[in-house]
């Protein structure tokens, strides 16, 4: 990313990319072509909520739901900088009202329930539009008894300048999916670096199956607040998809390129 | 931070008149002298206690003589039947849980432990649980549900404990499973934040269908250091006491929110001024709460439980105005 300027959707702008694992430059487009994802080695590029539907969903066959929904200040939040204003600079910069895209839409032919959370925005965190939207998500699926899909990529987990209502949207939505899975809905979790906090320790590790793109950093803790606590070295892939993986909390790593194929196939094993 | 006679730094005019008041009570023929500087003590800490800050109320949460779980047990518990171990790596000694009687009731009782002595501290590492805390909380819930028993939660934690062995063993993953399973247990579950709400760490045993707050505790998304470090970019006396009010954590605060369903008052000057009496008040909202939840159906009970959470947040719907 060194010297690259950064772009109105939080990517690097320019007709090359440095890649932050390999070190290698990306021609731009040839990594657009495949995937956003590294030619010389596999990394995963950011991906905007948009790229994501168009990556993941049949052609033109989503259908946003809950466009109007957008943030407030309940708390009158200000670090220096007001909420408010914040949220006005962050949807300038992303041309999204906050960092969740919800509706339905069609995956190799199947209808889904489908939803993606945007790094861009906020790191992506989860306030209480992020809680509600995908709370509706989860409810749609189960009054629709279609299969959902939930994208998550959060830096942070929930959102501070909501304080404790967004702490409490980990709450919601646990109960929604809960309701959702009595009812015997599937619900393919996918995480996308970064899944991180109270997003991880909450939807996005609720799933029936859980899958994650490789390399991606998942877990509840910061790694500057664990080196804080315990003062030791982390070890080699600490919280990576693979550290996740050997440890038990992933059924599968699944390469970009091969989500679709991957969810298509889960969707028709568990058809009731 | 409390000083090692137990004062706070906001109760130094307090700390003050307390010597004063030690030192005459050995001397005779004081007796005028004691009667008004005790009323004066009085009138202070009310005077201190009605106007904490936000930071005042996290150190009043903090207070290492507070009363914790195990305290609230021999107070106001008539028998408490420990049961240990998750089933599957071990016994976290910062999640409590067994069988216990209160009033005319049996109840499951999970609570965080701090611990007072240096020992227990580090025995319970302060109150922060590692995944199996929460698999060894969710186990007994569930056989408590299985044989109709309440649970009750007592949470005191400044977090889920943050290290590599709880990363590995899935800290996200264990504290996810709770707010799962939790919203659909089939059994009255009753809250009380009894002083540190950290985060996720307090969540993952704070899914109920009563969720109340002692008067001096505290209940936040981050701590106010963390939010301090990260938005302030520095965690100083400043930023901390900026970070703690911006956050809007104390239950008068949550209240408003509409996030708990009550403030329990705490004696004058703080729980750890009258851990008995503090106690009593708890006990009584816990024996009423209990009642109240009692005859209600499961099927009730689960609908309310429902949509207690799921009104939480605040949004604007429709167009956008100009
Ligand atoms: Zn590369």
């Amino acid at each position: 990313m060194a010297g690259a300027r950064m772009a109105k959707r939080g990517v690097p702008e320019g007709l090359w990319i440095r890649c932050p694992q390999c070190k290698a430059t990306v021609f731009r487009k040839e990594a657009a072509a495949r995937f956003n994802v590294c030619p010389e080695c596999n990394h995963h590029f950011y991906l905007p909520a948009r790229e994501r539907i168009k990556q993941l969903l049949d052609e033109e066959s989503f259908e946003e739901w809950f466009a109007d929904l957008r943030p407030k200040d309940p708390l009158q939040f200000n670090d220096r900088v007001l909420y408010s204003e914040r949220l006005k600079a962050e949807q300038a910069k992303t041309g999204m009202p906050d960092a969740a895209v919800v509706g339905r839409g069609y995956i190799r032919g199947r209808p889904v329930v489908f939803s993606v959370t945007d790094f861009a925005f906020m790191a992506g965190s989860m306030g209480s539009v992020v809680g509600e939207k995908l709370t509706r998500a989860a409810e749609e699926a189960t009054r629709l008894m279609l299969p959902l899909i939930i994208v998550s990529g959060s830096g942070g987990g929930a959102r501070m300048q909501e304080g404790i209502l967004s702490l409490m949207q980990m709450a919601k939505i646990s109960a929604a999916l809960a309701r959702y899975d009595q009812a015997g809905g599937l619900y393919i979790s996918i995480l996308t670096n970064p899944t991180m906090g109270g997003v991880a320790a909450s939807f996005a590790l609720q799933g029936d199956l859980t899958l994650a793109e490789p390399g991606a950093l998942i877990g509840f803790a910061g790694k500057r607040t664990i080196w804080n606590t315990v003062r030791l070295e982390l070890p080699e892939g600490f919280q990576t998809s693979e550290f996740l993986l050997k440890h038990g909390f992933i059924d599968r790593i699944v390469h970009r390129k091969d989500l679709r194929t991957e969810v298509a196939r889960i969707i028709d094993y568990c058809e009731h | 931070m409390a000083s090692p006679n137990g004062f706070l730094p906001f109760e130094k005019d307090i700390f003050e008149m307390e010597e004063l008041l030690s030192k005459l009570e050995g001397q005779a023929g004081a007796t005028e002298e004691i009667r008004r500087i005790k009323k004066e003590i009085t009138r202070l800490i009310q005077k201190v206690y009605s106007n904490l800050s936000a930071w005042d109320t996290v150190l009043v949460a903090r207070h290492p003589n507070r009363p914790q779980t195990l305290d609230y047990i021999n107070l106001i518990f008539d028998e408490f039947v420990e049961l240990h171990g998750d089933r599957a790596f071990g016994d976290d000694r910062a999640i409590r849980s067994g069988f216990a009687r209160i009033g005319e009731h049996r109840v499951m009782l999970l609570g965080h432990q701090k611990g007072h002595t240096l020992k227990e501290r580090n025995e319970c590492l302060y109150g922060c649980a590692h995944p199996e805390g929460y698999r060894k909380a969710l186990n007994k819930m569930k056989m408590a549900a299985k044989f109709g028993i309440p649970v009750i939660c007592l949470i005191d934690t400044p977090g889920a404990y943050p290290g590599i062995g709880a990363e590995e063993r899935g800290q996200a993953q264990l504290i996810a499973n709770n707010l799962f399973e939790m919203s659909r247990l089939a059994t009255p579950i009753i809250c009380v934040v009894i002083g540190e709400g950290g985060s996720g760490g307090a969540l993952g045993i704070g899914i109920g269908d009563r969720v109340s707050m002692l008067e001096h505790s505290y209940y936040s998304v981050i701590s106010p250091e963390g939010c301090a470090g990260i938005l302030w970019k520095v965690a100083t006396d400043d930023t901390k006491r900026q970070a703690a009010d911006a956050l809007r954590l104390t239950a008068r605060d949550l209240f408003k929110l509409r996030v708990i369903d009550d403030i329990i008052a705490e004696p004058l000057g703080g729980a750890h001024r009258d851990a008995r009496q503090m106690g009593n008040s708890l006990k009584a909202y816990l024996v009423r709460y209990l009642r109240d939840l009692k005859d209600v159906s499961t099927e009730e009970l689960m609908e309310q439980r429902y949509q207690k959470f799921r009104r939480m947040g605040v949004f604007e719907q429709g167009p956008q105005e100009s």
